[in-house]
């Protein structure tokens, strides 16, 4: 179960030294987000190499999914980012409406967009909580679960559920708006526009944070793209890669919101990026929600979806960056193959690479600042 | 650059191409030995310049597997699907890890679903399978398992 | 003390009114229950999306440091509860042996969620997830949900405590699996 890892076997001359050390972080640790099991060659306290060992909480999803009919697999991808459940269950959605060509209405398009970004705002709050308690502050913590009952009370009375809202359905969404839903967020967006300052006090401009994030994991744009970083992992290090913006699906070609870009490459950018996300998260949502259309929540589909023969890829922007869905489809009423390419999988594999050299404290706030989510990298 | 301007430029530099009609982006079928030199050519030339690998997959169609790859260019903001058919006894293709990095991890995970060796990898070993289970590709649609595997 | 308008379960004991003050009268096995189930510690332990409603019930709005569940331990050794939040796969399930293993005596376990009790939305077709984590250590309480809302937890919480405080017993197993015989 623990793996050696190679150092041990085939001594690297590059990398042997009198002091190293082998530790093992994880896979239970209060610092990895989920079930990470880190093997760090250390020599004093740099760190020399990073192997992540994965597959402690892979759930063969995607096995499961060549058994599991069209409208079933989609809330099987709620579980893997369970944080950004939404904006998944839309991807799946989005790939098996391009396959059956029918069109959503606009009234569903708009309640999709704002519950993708209102789950946008919950994990990036949620993200913000954890970080600072990786990097030592405890408050925070509370700041951020109580930003976000507020919005799982929003969701659970119109969707039903807290966590797992199983929600989108292809064609539209699976019930129409509670209605009290309006009203709500509108006294959310009051309430945390008049939150964000303090952040911004508690956090950002706090200097032990700053020292503990600014210069550290710096990876270089070529480097970001060549590992296939996606989400805001990227976009710290100048990448312009926002699908919302690039392949715009839905509505985002009429929203106004601007695509925040940094060019520190560091973990303070990437923090940056994501707290200013925030911001852009609320402004679309003001945007939508004096003008959610009337019509129809659902565009009418067959009770049992059958694909033509094809493959279809579709792609959304997660909090955590792209996540795209592929199918491969022989007609039937399950998938043929499905694979999910999930965001946290690559920006993973450029850990070792931005953690050389570096203090093994800093190693847990570029963890805290990649925002990984395991299970959405073991699927 | 369009798809069809893709296809001819493709279609000059590498002539044992083919192609697969369907979809919104061009499918290139490339025999797995000439995959490198395409790789290559992918990632470097000016008109091209597919510097972005954004998924790598396997589908196991029961008489042979495919390799998929799909590839982007983050300046010029073109797509491109490559494929790549093996046979299913051996397969084998040269890996591209050494060009995209993200395919070290990728081509690890279907080296363990699948059995596909890729030859030339860094570091070719299980990823998210536990240890013990080398020799056995739970993803291959043959793959039967009584005693896990409860059926529906 | 003697209070029995309150929803609380009382002190266990009775208070004997004596010049000076009064005198406690109880069971020593009464006692100890008592302190046990109200200061249990969790370990940290959330593998999958049950976790997150598990940071939610240590949250503000849902505290779980109501009932004496403050300190959260990162290390086994100091934990006396270990709440399994998430799909146990194969190859985690040595690593929860382990962790069981570690804990010191009496320990107790909850398993949250529908994949912790049966495997749950991964029941079928799937290679490689346990179906329930009762397959791996032996569980007191059991909760159900997908995943479980907060007020769940904290009544599985409740249970567990009034488990203890009955004198409630569960089968022991040893290092490699064997069963021991009932403890508290």
């Amino acid at each position: 179960m623990y793996r050696e890892t190679e150092i041990l076997q085939e001594p690297d001359p590059a990398l042997e030294g009198a002091g190293d050390m082998v530790i093992n972080v994880g896979p239970q640790h209060p610092s990895t987000h989920g079930v990470l099991h880190l093997v760090i060659t250390l020599n004093g306290e740099t760190i020399k190499k990073v192997e992540p060992h994965l597959g402690y909480i892979h759930r063969s999803i995607e096995k499961m999914c060549e058994s599991l009919s069209f409208r079933q697999f989609i809330y099987s991808t709620s579980r893997m980012d369970y944080l950004s459940s939404h904006i998944n269950n839309h991807g799946c959605c989005l790939c098996v409406e391009k396959g059956l060509q029918v069109e959503i209405p606009a009234r569903a398009q708009t309640i999709r967009v704002l519950m993708d970004e209102l789950t946008r705002i919950a994990s990036h709050v949620l993200w913000w909580g954890a970080m600072a308690m990786d990097v030592g502050a405890l408050t925070p913590f509370f700041h951020a679960f109580r930003e976000r009952e507020m919005i799982n009370d929003i969701m659970e009375e119109t969707c039903g559920a807290r966590l797992t809202m199983n929600y989108m359905v292809p064609g539209g969404v699976m019930f129409d708006l509670h209605p009290n839903f309006i009203r709500r967020v509108k006294e959310f967006i009051v309430h945390f526009r008049s939150k964000l300052p303090e952040y911004d006090e508690l956090v950002t401009n706090n200097i032990i944070f700053q020292n503990r994030t600014r210069g550290v994991g710096r990876i270089s744009r070529e480097d970001a793209i060549s590992f296939g970083c996606t989400g805001p992992t990227a976009r710290g290090s100048g990448i312009s890669c926002d699908i919302r913006k690039i392949y715009p699906y839905e509505l985002y070609q009429k929203l106004q919101f601007e695509e925040i870009i940094e060019h520190g490459t560091d973990c303070y950018s990437r923090y940056m990026v994501r707290i200013k996300e925030l911001h852009q998260s609320l402004s679309i949502i003001e945007q939508l929600i004096d003008n959610i259309p009337e019509g129809e929540f659902q565009a009418k589909t067959k009770a049992v979806l059958k694909l033509p023969k094809g493959e279809f890829y579709s792609r959304v922007e997660t909090a955590r960056g792209e996540f795209g869905v592929y199918i491969v489809s022989e007609g039937g009423t399950t998938p043929y193959r499905i694979k999910f390419r999930s965001p946290g999988f690559s920006n993973l594999s450029a850990l070792d690479h931005m953690c050389r050299g570096q203090k093994i404290g800093d190693m847990i706030a570029i963890m805290g600042s990649l925002d990984l989510v395991i299970p959405d990298i073991d699927r | 650059m369009t798809n069809e301007e893709l296809k001819t430029q493709l279609s000059i530099i590498h002539t044992s191409l083919t192609f697969e009609e369907g979809g919104e982006w061009i499918n290139a079928v490339v025999p797995a030995t000439e995959w490198k030199a395409l790789a290559l050519h992918l990632r470097r030339h000016g008109s091209f310049l597919f510097d972005y690998l954004f998924c790598l997959t396997c589908v196991d169609w029961k008489s042979h597997l495919t390799m998929v790859y799909h590839l982007t260019s983050t300046t010029a903001r073109h797509s491109l699907v490559v494929k790549a058919k093996l046979d299913r006894n051996r397969p084998e293709i040269p890996t591209v890890a050494d060009i995209w990095r993200t395919a070290e991890f990728h081509e690890r995970e279907v080296f363990e679903l699948f059995g596909v060796n890729f030859t030339g990898h860094p570091d070719l070993r299980l990823l998210i399978l536990p240890d013990g289970w080398e020799g056995r590709f739970p993803m291959r649609k043959d793959y039967d398992d009584p005693i896990n595997m409860i059926k529906l | 003390m003697d209070n029995s308008s309150t929803i609380q379960k009382p002190f266990p004991g009775q208070v004997h009114p004596t010049a000076g003050g009064g005198v406690l009268i109880s069971k020593l096995d009464d006692v100890i229950n008592w302190a046990r189930s109200n200061s249990l510690w969790p370990l940290v332990f959330g593998t999958s999306c049950c976790a997150i409603e598990m940071m939610s019930t240590a949250g503000a709005k849902y505290d779980w440091s109501r009932f004496g569940f403050e300190v959260a331990r990162a290390t086994p050794r100091q934990a006396d509860v270990i709440i399994i939040a998430g799909t146990i796969v194969n190859k985690m399930a040595p690593v929860l042996k382990r962790l069981y293993d570690q804990m010191a005596d009496p320990k107790y376990v909850i398993a949250m969620g529908a994949c912790a009790t049966s495997g749950g939305p991964f029941f079928y077709n799937t290679y490689s997830v346990v179906k329930g984590a009762d397959h791996v250590i032996p569980v007191d309480v059991y909760v159900a949900g997908c995943p479980p809302r907060p007020e769940a937890l904290l009544h599985a919480l409740i249970t567990l405590q009034e488990k203890i405080k009955s004198g409630g017993k569960r089968e022991r197993i040893d290092i490699d699996g064997n069963k021991l015989g009932k403890a508290d």
